[in-house]
């Protein structure tokens, strides 16, 4: 069994790394596979609260173990919000795990990721040292883009401390509209078309469907804005795509169902994807051959969650990914951890190096 | 000829490898004029291979390059380093695919900025980082400072629209990070790549995110008696929810040049001048816009100026975007600041600035992207005048530290570069720079890229007076 530190500053933060030969940061392991090696956990749950929120700044900094939910919360008072639709906010995702795992959700699509969100970080590397990297306005070219880089890298090169945000002022109304396509492919065509239209839709999602399921699986868009505006503006995309515009709860509850990833299967392994508009048919048929899988493609086909029925499908996934050239992280089950095609450039040991030089975190291939 | 050149100038085609010191003269400086360095040699390769061949001779040599596009770096970021190499990519010039359904264009490090927004505008595409300097400005400079533009707060900088990166790193190795995908899996290598500032590779090539063309624009210039209740406006626009494409203030100065420069046109007795610009579906701006208008007019302006057409707005930005060149009308020589304060405390930093260039006597005009906090004071001076530049310089300096004081940054879109190298130790500590250090040297352990650049050459002299460059001081540099 390995040790567990639960530093409550992040002073004890810093000792606890320098007191392990070998640890990873955990905050609420809502994405368990990312932490699934051998090494202590440092549980950052201890490291909460938002230090510092100025709406007119359109800024906040948080530490790492601050729940979403109550990032949200406060972010919502104030009538803005992380237009990236942070995922897994009601399972009790920290903002450190989220950073960590490099996870946005179907928001993504309009005004970019989590990283077009990171300003700064507080961090600390292998080396102990509590450090700052970026900066906490809006706007800042100073020093190399660490906080980005930390974006995904599964606390592998440092353990996050303390976060700061760019936010955005919530749009005062929004509507969920449901277009209707009979094959994967018409879906397709919609994203495409909707993505490059004049109505700068604010997600394009495709939904889940279960293998061999019968139903159209259709397009889920989502606008937001001014609320006259988008009446006028739902009219013209029925007469190019018929649809329905879905109530205020059945939006709720589809939103809040692909945010929480409750689609999917509970244990069998569940994958993240990195794709582009041109690989959705191809990696739908991918996942139609595969029994029992389901997938939400998101993010105007950017983006796609795939979960398994069992675990032994987790070698035809990857098999498929690496035929497509697509890259995917496993975010639970017992599946490796990283699926599909994979580069391992020299400069990656070498920055892992410079950020880590006794390997205290778990190397990223763990 | 040393033998270091003769054997570069036996890997690059006649005509390609300038050595003469008349054709070397072209690249001796950069958009920050006040220095000068010369190169050895300059090459200038026409593909990706050739740039990988150059970057490998230099490695095995130990020879110092900087990458250079069109050399418009305002912090001397593509300023040469005595005893290396230029190696000048303009002709790595194409824009290498267009796809509008995936809307991204993957282009060559040489291609100027605007060619990526004109060759997509075909597709009702555009890319959106717009530098003031993007009709001339190259996109593998903007990748290297990951610069912004008028259009920040709501789209972000340039790291914000890299997808993916091909390059040669420092070291030799070819990497490829990224992609066509707008989400990216594993750590963000082309988020740490972006910004590096000429010290980690050569970007060969990059694929960008293009976004659609809003449908639709309002751009209301209003004129204010004061710097203040401009800053109050732009308050107001924030505080309601709206999300404009860009907000820009012009103080009194710049607008006396960019009426001089442009014959731009502004309603009289105004000490500032706000523009701010609604964009998207013409639905939404046609409700935004009401917002917006009421907002402005409750804000007490002289006069508010919307738009009526397409050409009056792009008359509205030809007097913005003509600002930094325009001052040169006003002043033989000026310094650009790009400092960021919280933006709640830019009229604070408007005064401040002002005090601070009375007390030393030097004009100073502000140009700033109001929405961001990003403040670009435009310090006038002659050069010819006896210690005017260090004056300027020692104005700027002091300007930047107030910057990082508020909580701000010492530079919000051009880079450390040159100039800004010996204020990096006030935004960041020992430690700090030193992790940076460790990271420049993973990518570059014999420091051959770009040398000289961002890091401070004594971490002691932070906060101290300018003085002369050191650079300078070892007869390395010289100024004009």
């Amino acid at each position: 069994m390995n040790a567990v530190f639960a530093p409550a500053s992040f002073e004890e933060l810093a000792d606890a790394v320098r007191s392990a030969p070998r640890l990873l940061a955990v905050g609420a392991e809502t994405k368990p596979r990312l932490s699934c090696v051998d090494a202590a956990k440092l549980a950052i749950a201890g490291l909460r609260g938002i230090s510092e929120y100025d709406p007119s700044e359109f800024t906040f900094t948080a530490a790492a173990g601050t729940p979403l939910r109550e990032i949200a919360a406060a972010l919502a008072e104030r009538g803005q919000y992380l237009p990236f639709d942070p995922m897994l906010l009601d399972a009790g995702a920290t903002l450190g795990g989220t950073v960590a795992a490099g996870l946005s959700g179907p928001g993504r699509f309009r005004f970019g990721g989590l990283r077009d969100f990171i300003l700064g970080v507080r961090f600390v590397d292998g080396a102990g040292r509590l450090m700052r990297m970026g900066g906490r306005v809006v706007k800042n070219a100073a020093g190399f883009d660490l906080p980005k880089f930390f974006v995904g890298s599964l606390g592998r090169f440092g353990v996050l401390a303390e976060i700061t945000f760019k936010v955005f002022p919530r749009p005062p109304f929004a509507l969920t509209l449901r277009l209707a396509a009979k094959t994967l492919d018409a879906s397709a065509r919609i994203l495409a078309n909707a993505a490059t239209s004049r109505f700068e839709f604010d997600a394009l999602d495709i939904a889940p469907c279960a293998h061999g399921e019968s139903s159209e699986p259709g397009v889920i868009a989502r606008l937001a804005g001014p609320a006259a505006a988008l009446n006028a503006i739902t009219r013209e995309v029925f007469a190019l795509w018929p649809g329905e515009v879905l109530s205020d709860d059945a939006a709720e509850l589809l939103w809040t169902d692909l945010r929480e990833l409750r689609w999917t299967h509970p244990e069998t392994p569940l994958v993240k994807i990195a794709l582009s508009p041109s690989a959705v048919v191809p990696l739908g048929q991918a996942v139609q051959s595969i029994e029992g899988a389901r997938w939400h493609l998101s993010a105007g086909g950017n983006l796609a969650f795939i979960s398994l029925a069992s675990t032994a499908q987790a070698s035809d996934l990857d098999e498929r990914l690496r035929t497509l050239s697509l890259s995917g992280v496993t975010l639970r089950g017992d599946a490796p951890l990283w699926l599909g095609a994979r580069a391992r450039p020299a400069i990656a040991a070498a920055v892992k190096q410079a950020l880590d030089p006794t390997n205290r975190f778990p190397s990223i291939d763990d | 000829m040393s033998a270091v050149l003769q054997r570069l100038a036996a890997i690059m085609p006649p005509g390609r490898f300038l050595e003469r010191p008349e054709h070397l003269a072209a690249y001796e400086s950069d958009g920050l004029t006040a220095f000068r360095a010369r190169p050895l040699a300059v090459a200038i390769p026409e593909t990706a291979e050739e740039v990988i061949a150059l970057v490998r001779f230099c490695r095995a040599e130990r020879l110092p390059f900087v990458a250079r596009g069109s050399g418009t770096s305002l912090s001397g970021g593509s300023l040469p380093v005595a005893g290396g190499i230029v190696i000048a990519l303009n002709r790595l010039n194409r824009i290498l695919k267009l796809d509008p359904a995936q809307r991204i264009a993957v282009v060559e490090p040489g291609v100027v900025n605007l060619d990526v927004s004109q060759a997509a505008a075909a597709h009702g595409l555009h890319y959106a980082p717009d530098p003031s300097s993007q009709s001339i400005c190259t996109i593998g400079g903007n990748v290297a400072f990951n610069s912004g533009g008028a259009h920040c707060l709501k789209y972000g900088m340039t790291s914000n629209h890299v997808l993916g990166i091909k390059a040669v790193l420092a070291t030799g190795e070819v990497v490829e990070w990224g992609g066509s995908s707008r989400e990216t899996v594993g750590p963000d290598w082309c988020g740490l790549f972006t910004g590096n500032e000429g010290l980690f590779g050569i970007a060969l090539e990059i694929t960008l995110q293009l976004l659609p063309r809003a449908e639709c624009f309002h751009t209301v210039l209003a004129g204010y008696r004061t710097l203040e209740q401009a800053g109050d406006a732009v308050a107001a626009v924030i505080a309601s929810g709206l999300l404009p494409g860009a907000m820009e203030i012009m103080d009194a100065l710049a607008l006396e040049a960019a009426v001089a420069a442009v014959h731009a046109d502004y309603p009289p007795g105004c000490e500032a001048v706000l523009i701010v610009e609604l964009e998207g579906p013409r639905e939404v701006v046609a409700a935004d816009r009401e917002r917006l208008d009421e907002i402005i007019a409750a804000s007490q302006p002289v006069e508010a100026r919307p738009a009526r057409d397409a050409e009056e707005r792009v008359a509205i930005w030809k007097g913005r975007k003509s600002a930094f060149s325009a001052v040169g009308r006003l002043s033989p020589d000026f310094i650009v600041q790009d400092g960021v304060v919280p933006r709640r405390r830019l009229g604070e930093a408007l005064r401040r600035i002002g005090e601070m260039a009375r007390e030393a006597g030097i004009r100073v005009a502000n140009v700033f992207h109001a929405g961001d906090g990003n403040l670009h004071p435009l310090i006038l001076f002659n050069g010819r005048e006896a210690g005017a530049l260090q004056r300027a310089e020692a104005l700027a300096g002091r300007i930047l530290e107030m910057c990082v004081e508020m909580g701000g940054s010492i530079t919000g879109e051009h880079g450390i570069g040159m100039e800004k190298r010996d204020y990096l130790s006030a935004m960041f500590s020992a430690d700090e720079i030193d992790c940076m250090r460790r990271i420049r040297s993973a990518f570059d352990p014999l420091g051959i890229a770009n040398p000289g650049k961002m890091f401070p050459t004594s971490e002691a002299s932070a906060l101290q007076h300018h003085g002369l460059h050191p650079l300078e001081k070892a007869g390395l540099i010289s100024r004009e």
